[in-house]
């Protein structure tokens, strides 16, 4: 996994993108008591991946159609059982997880498909985030405060004319595209983590919405860029991105705990 | 005489003819009927469970319903839940009101008896649940509402608050010609600040003026086993 410059270039470009777009959308997963599905959601990926290896096609695009079915069965089961989005995830996810892992038999392609792989990109992929980073930050705007009412208060948001199951319907696709583009940099196991941990970071020191969604796409875009230069700089097969884009990101939460505890001082 | 039945028949906001709300295994409304003129205050009162939230839910298309539900026209309606979940959101009160793009938030705050200045900026989170309430009701006549719906609007507000805000209700309610339509349990603000009360436990044991809520007999009916009366003198 040695880097030429340029593909590390691309590989930054895609880690800001993605990490933008990622905490964006995550500070609406974190708000929703949903952090966990968001941090399982993402695993649920893997078989799709699978599928893209064995049959040569964008794992990716695979990884996606996986996501978005599995976010649409749970939305569906969500609102037909009385279960939790917990429940019917954490159920999804290790099955998920499982196949997928039959199915990889090449453990390096199994190590990328987990961890992240940054050597490959080009430039029609960076091309390709960039726009669905773009795309998928505007859409979750046009439906963010729609979106926060109805976590408030279900009633609220339909009686003011939020189709409350359409919004989140359309949320759960974005939140799949930017997952799936996030897993070329954190891998499978760990993107949950890039929509999770900066839109908690940033919840620690923020007290109204518009400063929260904003924090939390920094926190995401640096967390996921210096996880992605660490890697480049270090630039050994043995040390995948993934895990340096969450110790990036862990950082910048303890520093948001701190200086939240010294503003309280 | 036909000018005056025509007159009586306009003044009406609201009528409901035979609303049932079934579920598979559970009748939670049945066969309501009642009407309300236009500036009144109807409480809705009932033992828990007797399907008075069922009731807004249906008045806001929130449930599915049979029977008839015919507001007047150019209804506009403001409403106030029971629950809310806001401790763990980041949301100003400011971006909360401009959830409903409206201009003269500093005048519904200052109806409801708030000072913009220091209440704009903070929290939803850290307001106290009496200021919390009043910003839910600023929500509701944010944008200029004829009916307002309130489901037990101070329930965890301390006696004190509830008064004001009841007060506060009553005032708006006079300078704006608004309908108020709020579920209580408190027999005293049922008393003193509305009109009309309508007695549910699934269907309507009574419909009629405010001030026989103090008969004990009454109150038997209204919070005993359920009797029910003919729809047609639920009006």
């Amino acid at each position: 996994m040695i880097l030429l410059i340029e593909v590390l270039i691309f590989s930054l470009v895609i880690a800001i993108f993605v990490g933008l777009s990622a905490g964006y959308l995550g500070s609406l997963m974190v708000l929703e008591k949903m952090a966990l599905v968001g941090d399982a959601l993402s695993h649920v990926a893997l078989p799709g991946l699978a599928l893209g290896i064995l049959f040569n096609f964008d794992p990716l695009l695979g990884g996606f159609v996986f996501l978005f079915l599995s976010a649409v069965i749970i939305w569906h089961l969500g609102r037909v059982t009385k279960l939790s989005f917990e429940t019917l995830v954490g159920a999804m996810f290790t099955l998920a997880l499982a196949i997928g892992i039959l199915l990889i038999s090449d453990l390096e392609a199994l190590t990328e498909a987990l961890f992240g792989d940054i050597s490959q990109v080009s430039l029609p992929d960076t091309v390709v985030a960039i726009i669905i980073s773009v795309v998928a930050i505007f859409l979750t705007k046009i439906i963010y405060n729609k979106i926060v009412l109805s976590m408030i208060s279900e009633e609220l948001a339909t009686s003011t004319g939020v189709n409350v199951a359409k919004t989140n319907l359309l949320y759960l696709l974005l939140v799949s595209l930017v997952v799936a583009m996030g897993i070329r940099i954190t891998g499978t196991l760990l993107v949950g983590f890039l929509v999770v941990v900066p839109a908690a970071a940033a919840r620690n020191v923020s007290s109204n919405l518009y400063r929260y969604s904003v924090l939390s796409s920094i926190f995401g875009a640096l967390s996921s860029f210096s996880g992605v230069l660490l890697a480049g700089y270090i630039n050994l097969p043995t040390v995948p991105p993934g895990p340096l884009v969450v110790i990036s990101g862990v950082a910048i939460f303890l520093i948001a705990v701190f200086v939240k505890w010294i503003s309280k001082l | 005489m036909g000018k005056s039945i025509m007159e009586s028949h306009n003044d009406y906001i609201l009528k409901v003819s035979d609303l049932s709300v079934k579920f598979p295994n559970e009748t939670i409304l049945d066969d309501i009927s009642f009407k309300l003129k236009k500036g009144k205050t109807l409480a809705i009162v009932g033992p828990n469970g007797a399907g008075k939230t069922t009731l807004f839910r249906a008045f806001l298309n929130l449930v599915p319903y049979t029977g008839k539900i015919e507001w007047a026209d150019k209804v506009k309606i403001g409403y106030v839940p029971q629950r809310l979940s806001v401790s763990d959101i980041p949301i100003s009160v400011k971006e909360f009101l401009s959830f409903k793009g409206a201009s003269n938030m500093e005048n519904s705050l200052s109806s409801v008896g708030l000072d913009s200045k220091s209440v704009l900026n903070k929290s939803l989170g850290v307001l106290s649940g009496g200021q919390l309430q009043r910003v839910l009701i600023a929500w509701a006549i944010v944008d200029r509402p004829n009916v307002l719906l309130f489901d037990e609007p101070t329930a965890g507000v301390d006696l004190d608050s509830e008064e004001a805000i009841y007060k506060m209700l009553n005032d708006l309610k006079k300078e704006n010609e608004i309908t108020i339509l709020l579920i209580s349990h408190d027999i005293h603000i049922i008393r003193d600040y509305s009109e009309y009360m309508l007695a549910l436990n699934r269907c309507v044991t009574f419909f009629g003026e405010s001030k026989s809520i103090m008969n004990p007999e009454l109150q038997k009916i209204i919070y005993g086993e359920p009797v029910c009366v003919e729809p047609e003198h639920g009006e």
